[in-house]
């Protein structure tokens, strides 16, 4: 039973030297095939006594098994090293720049106008629109603005004719859709406006957002929640504050100009007050049973104190070097 | 409108600082838009009077001085001014003085002379941008007396942004009460004792219109002297309130206006024939203003006239005719109530905005208008000297102030807190409203000074304001929770933008209105949408698409210096149809430069026709999308094509006509699109059906046709056979060039097809594509084998 030791150890250095799959495979039969040596000792174990031959036969089966072992062993460390032969020759330059189109991106006015919408939103202000081309009638005399009314001195207005008007406030669509719908209702508009005016600080084109909530107990002190509420979160700071100074709008009334506290100063950013109860009888709304608040915020005032843009100007330029840098 | 703070002071009594004073303002409504200074800040500088002039010996250019400064001994001064004399007094910042610039003025040896301190300019004391030597003050100027005193510099101008509610404010008086009412100190009324009759003679006045002039005051005074000069201290307030000196009655009658806010007029007797007449204006007159304007009225404007002529547009501005001059002996003031109707929108319609206008069009106090006319009489009997004759009054029917009531009830739900009746009554008291307590109401007067208090609102409004808007809480609502709708059949604009924004485009935000030119140029339109009164030439009409704006936004960017630019942008275009406003939300995109961002591995096409055209129908799927070939003014004729959504045409689509591209500078072409934003909005919400579970079978066809013959075509005739096995004909190649032929093409189409209840036999698909191909003969295409 020597050779059997013999045979295990000489099997064992055999595939141990082995380094292609298809030699092992052929080694393997001179071992475990049908002519191979194991058979042949398997086949000598009829010459044994009875008494020898269990001993003998279990001995040859272990290392049968230990030969087989050993074979699997070699066989996947060959086939681990061809694959990591296989990946080492197919790695990349990971670092090589992704190919492919590139990505656009959004004018700060739409992504400041996105944020503002979905703050409301979450509030159930549902968003609607209105014509930018707006009748002289809504414009101002739906707003308890009459023709030579001193108040529309304060809107440097763009005429098409005379019945029409470039809008200069987001302020209509209050009207408009306050005829078309009953209170309860809680509304956001954004879009642009124009005003006969072009300087450092003024566009003849600039973007409002207005929002109007009517209901049976809307009050001043709301209005002041939801505007503080609002801008504490549109800038991210609790620590901001909101001051509210009386104003004048004909279609409000308690009227207030909204400040904001910034760099120790204070800033202009809107005007709101109370839905004037003229403006309410216009549209057939009790103003006995209900009360609203209305409030205009300049976007682009907005977007300039939240991304730090320093010119108004800007905006409109259409400068990729600038606009990239809201992707 | 601008005042100074000393002024204001001479009328009420507060503690407050400036600034206080401001913000006290600010939070009442009546903005302070700024608040500055009369001078810097400068010390230790008194009258002087030079008394002597020697050269110095040292230097050609300077003088020594011996200069009075109200002291036993003169000071010895050098001084390099070239129009020192002797006799002048001149500003003298003494040893130790600091000048604006923190400018210290210490006794020096100047070219081996003492010099005991310096004579000033005004632009020394940072009075003056710039000068022309020493500062000459009047001669009667008090030889030792601190400057700063006296000329009042220890002042501020005031600038309110007054809301054209609170015409009450716009004299001196009116912002006075006001703070009075805000702090509750005292105010100091004006003496204005009525004046001495020494004149029997009186001006007839006849108001034809009492309607729009329900009181009209004027008075004879004879004999003055209006080229007196009018005192330093109108002056001064009359330039620390933005008026230049005219002449001493016209400076009296602005001064009056601006302190009690009632506009007044003086007219030359002279120039007047027979009495006053407030009338309408004849149609085709006209009158030449003060400002040499010549207008041309009509029966809307009110006017002032005499018995021959027009001599003044009421409340706005008076004519050349008959205005004061220094020559002037006898004069007629007027002081009149003309209700804001009548006035308003008359200067605007004439192009003017006068002091008068501003204050009519916005309501004047008509219970002192007669106090007003005491007032300049007593001003002009002293400046100018004269006597006064009797006022003649007319009056009609003055503005009603109604009592409105006010429910505490009221006031608590529009505030959103209660106020008291103690805090209600002080606070309408201190703003002179009249009060009557009525259970749980009050019925509240306003003064004839206040236009703007008509409803209750307008009351709680003036009681949030003096309780202060700081003083009210801020309070989120309380409401009942609502969905809100959300339609599946609609897409958000903002996921669209995202779509044109992950195709790598930047959205821009262009101005509405472009210039005629390219309105016509781009979009062939010759009829736009025009403004009546553009800001400039450039911007005077309302574009019709957003070609305009993205092309000058291309060429901004290609000017400096960008090589690739795909931009977008979404918004309203504007079209007049049947006298009609149309305004069309619409969202258009331009392409030009490599249509891949420069990259290894990748060579760099210029974008072209089809890669913008699979950017738009990748907007729009899964709704399958056709072009049809058609010309568009700003599009090159063989690479335009308009965009079909079913039978809706929704767009359009091409390369820059090549015209264009030369004349904008373009170096490549550039691909444009523009869609309805309505038909990209639209969305379909899914419904599922059965997957087919036998598998497709795919035969490709390759055919030869001639150039001319369009891909759309083929589909189309193919998918019009209609075999229900059919599920898909789609190009997958063309190839042009080599083996083909001139003006050959080959396409070769993908062919899909399964049935759903069973697996295709080979024989079943033979045929239906010879049915296609059969077809695409007819078509002349050549099937290739």
């Amino acid at each position: 039973m020597q050779e059997l030791e013999h045979i295990l150890d000489e099997a064992l250095k055999q595939f141990a030297a082995i380094e292609q799959a298809a030699e092992l495979e052929q080694v393997k039969a001179r071992y475990l095939g049908k002519e191979g040596r194991l058979s042949e000792l398997l086949k000598g174990l009829g010459k044994l006594s009875a008494a020898e031959r269990p001993a003998a036969g279990a001995r040859v089966n272990q290392v049968k098994q230990a030969i087989e072992i050993a074979l699997q062993q070699r066989r996947d460390e060959l086939q681990q090293r061809q694959l990591q032969l296989k990946l080492a020759a197919e790695a990349l330059d990971v670092t090589l720049p992704g190919r492919g189109q590139g990505c656009g991106g959004l004018h700060p006015v739409t992504r400041t106008l996105e944020r503002i919408e979905s703050l409301f939103h979450s509030l159930g202000f549902a968003a609607t629109t209105g014509p930018e081309i707006e009748t002289d009638f809504y414009n101002f005399t739906a707003l308890n603005i009459p023709e030579n009314h001193p108040a529309r001195a304060m809107h440097d207005t763009f005429y098409i004719d005379p019945q029409h008007v470039l809008r200069t406030h987001t302020s209509p669509v209050q009207v408009r859709y306050m005829e078309t719908h009953q209170p309860p209702l809680k509304i956001i508009s954004s879009g642009r406006v124009y005003r006969v005016d072009s300087d450092a600080t003024h566009s003849p084109m600039f973007h409002q957002v207005e929002g109007l909530w009517v209901d049976e107990n809307i009050s001043f002190a709301n209005l002041k929640g939801v505007v503080q509420d609002f801008l504490q979160h549109f800038f991210e700071r609790d620590d901001l504050r909101v001051r509210f100074r009386p104003s004048f709008f004909p279609f409000t009334e308690p009227s207030a100009e909204m400040d904001m506290s910034w760099n120790g100063g204070w800033l202009e950013i809107g005007g709101c007050g109370m839905v004037h109860p003229n403006v309410l009888k216009h549209v057939n709304i009790d103003s006995e049973k209900y009360l609203g608040f209305a409030f205009g915020l300049g976007v682009e005032r907005l977007a300039m104190l939240r991304y730090g843009v320093n010119d108004l100007r800007l905006f409109y330029e259409s400068d990729l070097r600038f606009l990239k840098q809201f992707n | 409108m601008k005042f100074s703070e000393n002024w204001l002071r001479t009328l009420v009594d507060t503690k407050l600082s400036s600034e206080e004073l401001a913000h006290l303002l600010t939070m009442a409504g009546l903005e302070v838009e700024s608040l500055e200074s009369v001078a810097p800040a400068f010390n230790n500088v008194v009258v002087a009077e030079v008394l002597e002039i020697v050269k110095h010996p040292n230097a050609d250019k300077l003088n020594v001085c011996q200069v009075n400064v109200g002291e036993a001994q003169p000071l010895t001064i050098v001084c390099g001014a070239a129009n020192v004399a002797v006799g002048v007094k001149v500003p003298c910042a003494r040893i130790g003085a600091v000048l604006p610039g923190d400018l210290v003025i210490k006794q020096a040896k100047v070219r081996g002379i003492e010099s005991f301190g310096m004579l000033c300019s005004d632009k020394e004391l940072g009075l003056a941008v710039e000068s022309q030597g020493l500062w000459l003050l009047p001669g009667d100027a008090p030889v030792g007396k601190a400057l700063r005193e006296y000329l009042d510099l220890d002042d501020n101008i005031f600038t309110l942004k007054l809301t054209p509610n609170r015409s009450d404010c716009s004299g001196m008086v009116g912002v006075a009460r006001e703070v009075a009412a805000l702090t509750g100190g005292a105010l100091k009324q004006l003496d204005i004792p009525t004046q001495p009759v020494a004149l029997s003679e009186q001006l007839p006045v006849k108001v034809a219109d009492a309607v729009a002039c329900p009181l009209y005051c004027g008075r004879l005074v004879r004999n003055v002297n209006a080229a007196a000069l009018t005192p330093a201290w109108m002056l001064r307030r009359l330039e620390r309130s933005g008026l230049r000196a005219i002449n001493a009655v016209v400076d009296i009658t602005n001064y009056v206006m601006l302190e009690m806010g009632q506009p007044m007029h003086a007219f030359d007797v002279a120039k007047l024939s027979g009495g006053i007449v407030v009338r309408k204006a004849l149609k085709g007159e006209s009158l030449t203003l003060l400002n040499d304007q010549t207008v041309a009225l009509d029966e809307e404007v009110l006017v002032i006239a005499d018995e021959k002529r027009t001599l003044a547009i009421a409340g706005v501005m008076g004519g050349q005719g008959s205005g004061v001059g220094t020559a002037t002996q006898h004069v007629f003031l007027e002081s009149a109530f003309f209700v804001p109707d009548s006035i308003a929108g008359k200067a605007r319609r004439f192009g003017l905005a006068t002091d008068s206008s501003f204050r009519f069009e916005r309501g004047v106090d008509f219970s002192a208008t007669r106090q007003a006319l005491e007032r300049a009489t007593q001003l002009l009997l002293e400046i100018c000297g004269g006597s006064a004759g009797a006022i003649s009054e007319v009056r009609g029917q003055l503005p009603a102030r109604l009592p409105i009531r006010l429910r505490r009830a009221r006031v608590a739900r529009v505030l959103g807190i209660p106020l008291d009746d103690i805090q209600i009554t002080t606070l309408l008291r201190r703003l002179q409203l009249g009060c009557e307590a009525k259970g749980d109401y009050y019925l509240v007067t306003p003064p004839s000074f206040r236009f703007d208090l008509s409803i209750e609102e307008d009351l709680i409004e003036e009681l949030a304001r003096l309780f202060g808007y700081d003083n009210i809480p801020a309070q989120v609502p309380q409401a009942a929770l609502i969905m809100l709708p959300n339609s599946e059949s609609q897409r958000p604009l903002a996921r669209i933008r995202q779509m044109l924004v992950a195709r790598d485009y930047q959205e821009i935000v262009s101005y509405a209105f472009v210039e005629e030119q390219v309105e016509r140029e781009l979009c062939g339109n010759d009829q736009p949408v025009a403004l009546q009164n553009p800001i400039a030439s450039n911007l005077a009409v309302m574009r019709s698409s957003l070609i305009g704006g993205l092309v000058g936004a291309l060429r901004f960017n290609l000017n400096r210096k960008q090589t690739r630019v795909r931009l977008f942008e979404a918004g309203a275009c504007f079209a007049k149809v049947n006298n009609e406003y149309v305004q069309k939300q619409r969202l258009s995109g331009l392409a030009y430069g490599a249509a891949q961002p420069e990259q290894w591995g990748a060579a760099a096409q210029p974008v072209d026709f089809y890669d913008v055209k699979a950017d738009v129908e990748a907007f729009f799927a899964p709704q399958v999308l056709r072009f049809v070939p058609a010309i568009h003014p700003a599009l090159h004729p063989g690479r335009s094509a308009q965009i079909y959504c079913g039978e809706q045409t929704v767009g359009w689509i091409g390369e820059l006509h090549p015209h264009w591209q030369q004349q904008y500078d373009l170096v490549q072409p550039a691909v444009w699109f523009e869609i309805e934003l309505d038909a990209l909005t639209q969305a379909h919400v899914p419904r599922m059906s059965e997957i087919n579970k036998f598998l497709p079978a795919r035969r490709d066809l390759a055919v030869l046709v001639d150039e001319a013959v369009a891909v759309q075509a083929l589909l189309d005739a193919m998918r019009q056979v209609s075999d229900h096995y059919v599920v898909e004909v789609a190009l997958f190649d063309l190839y042009r060039g080599k083996g083909l032929g001139e003006g050959k093409k080959s396409l070769a189409f993908r062919v899909l097809l399964q049935d759903t209840q069973k697996t295709l036999t080979d024989i079943e698909i033979d045929q239906c594509i010879a049915r296609l191909v059969a077809v695409l003969q007819q078509h002349g295409a050549q099937l290739r084998v």
